[in-house]
């Protein structure tokens, strides 16, 4: 009798303003649940040598971190799988309840990051092909991100080119912490075919390159770890405007994800201002580099900055000088989860939410 | 103030919870140690279901004789309720927050047991529903 109840009550209603949700985890549930989807070569070089990442961890990614699992305490499926690896769970406590429309999966299996390449594709054909038949062929509210090999262009492309027809598909993934600043030549390509099938390319909090998060080493702790993959974001932005990428590419589009927003107005003055006097080493730069970010580039609200005054926030998204460039998203079953109900302050202006729930991500997008 | 019967003293455990609906809200009722709690399932954050979160303890770092950071110690374990979202961290007892426990709470309410008083204030504070205990039964006032 005094068991722990979970509440199911009002899971049928919807509540809340209509939202496309730009950033949900779908898990693969074990590396078995990928075999079926693997050749019989890498099915026993999975059996045989297992994952080789840049860190220790062979078996699985390094957590808990914050709660187990580094999810939401409560969305631990029923049946004892792992949390957003149940799409029937995951429609009860995410896509049912509340208004949603569109949800946009972002599955984090640590593709990229294999120091084999040739293993990597693998895995990424893998997990493309688990999602279109686990995931969008059997929920229609739901489309995903293409999971690339992003650290070698050629198989990248290769599989874009693979997938990028299934209408399931909306965006390429790639996580920050790349080999290289991902503005640099080895990653064009990809920019090159994301481009021509018109998919925009996103980068979503995560990952453990091999380099340290911090331009001067590891730190101690993960609330180190945690707050500096700002950083990382920081860097990946300037690195795709100077070095032109969207000069090269014109119709790409790059929506960053989780990595926060309060940090890109400054970031956006800063680089103007450099630019007036430094234009001359980045000749290929036409515009501010501040008109190039706000032209291509959206960011998600998750984890939504908290300032101790409403106003302050408000500021901010003054300060982006665009109020189309922010897209809701919960990251559920994350445990820095944004519910679409109370992450807004309720005096939160009620037209810019609306852009930022929904107008905003169906712009992004091209969604009907 | 009304009174509800929301379960026998057997029922919830040392270290256990029942949630109950008591006019519409959801509400947890803890067992902390022999004594009864009841908070408001609902975070002052984001709105989770607050109750249904792990209970454990919290880590403080100093010395409590020379003021410096010499000593770690684990306290108040089966005293902490952690939210199952972002982890804040709540006393049962009270249900004040660890990191700003005057500005950030649960509200909790009175809880008696039976024919005695067990409403030491500690059980009155912040928003909750006072609980009693009438003869073994836990009585939840709202
Ligand atoms: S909702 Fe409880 S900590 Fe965020």
């Amino acid at each position: 009798m005094s068991e722990v109840k979970v509440e199911t009550k009002g899971s049928k209603r919807k509540t809340g303003l209509p939202f496309i949700d730009c950033d949900i985890h779908n898990e693969v549930p074990s590396p078995d649940a990928l075999k079926p989807y693997l050749s019989q070569r890498w099915r026993q070089y999975m059996e045989m040598v297992g994952t080789r990442t840049y860190h220790g961890f062979a078996q699985h990614i390094p957590y808990p971190k914050g709660n187990a699992g580094g999810t939401r305490q409560d969305a631990w499926p029923p049946n004892g799988g792992i949390p957003g690896s149940d799409l029937n769970f995951m429609r009860k406590q995410l896509l049912d309840p509340l208004n949603m429309e569109i949800g946009i999966l972002n599955c984090l299996y640590r593709v990229a990051e294999q120091l084999n390449d040739e293993f990597s594709a693998a895995l990424a054909r893998a997990v493309n092909d688990w999602q279109m038949e686990e995931w969008l062929d059997k929920e229609p509210r739901l489309r995903a991100s293409i999971v690339i090999p992003y650290e070698n262009a050629e198989f990248a492309v290769e599989e874009i080119n693979r997938v990028a027809s299934h209408p399931g598909f909306v965006q390429v993934l790639f996580l920050p912490r790349t080999r290289e600043p991902l503005g640099r030549r080895r990653y064009w390509k990809i920019y090159e075919a994301a481009e021509n099938h018109g998919l925009p390319i996103v980068i979503h909090f995560a990952g453990l390159g091999g380099n340290a998060i911090t331009s001067h080493g590891f730190p101690s702790y993960y609330i180190e770890d945690h707050t500096t993959m700002a950083q990382a974001f920081q860097s990946q932005v300037i690195s795709m405007v100077c070095e032109g990428v969207f000069e090269r590419f014109p119709g790409l589009r790059v929506a960053l994800l989780e990595g926060g927003f309060a940090w890109l107005p400054s970031l956006m003055w800063r680089l103007d201002q450099q630019w007036k006097r430094l234009h001359a080493e980045v000749p290929f730069l036409k515009r501010k580099p501040s008109e190039y970010i706000r032209e291509h580039m959206r960011v998600t609200t998750q984890p939504m900055e908290e300032p101790p005054k409403l106003e302050y926030l408000l500021q901010v998204i003054e300060w982006l000088g665009s109020n189309e460039m922010l897209m809701f998203s919960t990251d559920y079953p994350h445990w820095d989860y944004d519910s679409p109900e109370l992450a807004f302050p309720a005096k939160f202006p009620i037209e810019l939410k609306k852009k930022i729930f929904y107008d905003n991500a169906r712009a992004f997008y091209r969604f009907k | 103030m009304a009174q509800h019967r929301v379960a026998t003293v057997d029922e919830i455990r040392p270290g256990e919870r029942k949630i109950v609906q008591l006019e519409g809200r959801s509400i947890g009722v803890f067992n902390v140690k022999g004594t009864f709690y009841a908070l408001r399932n609902v975070c002052p954050h984001q709105g989770a279901e607050v109750c249904l979160g792990s209970i454990g303890g919290m880590t403080v770092c100093g010395n409590q004789e020379d003021g410096t950071l010499s000593e770690l110690r684990f306290e108040k374990a089966g005293e902490i309720l952690r939210c199952p979202w972002h982890g804040w961290e709540f006393e049962i007892r009270t249900g004040k927050s660890i990191f700003n426990p005057l500005g950030c709470y649960i509200k909790n309410y009175p809880v008696t047991i039976g024919q005695k008083d067990v409403a030491d204030g500690e059980t009155l504070r912040v928003e909750t529903y006072p609980t009693s205990v009438e003869e073994k039964f836990i009585i939840v006032h709202l």
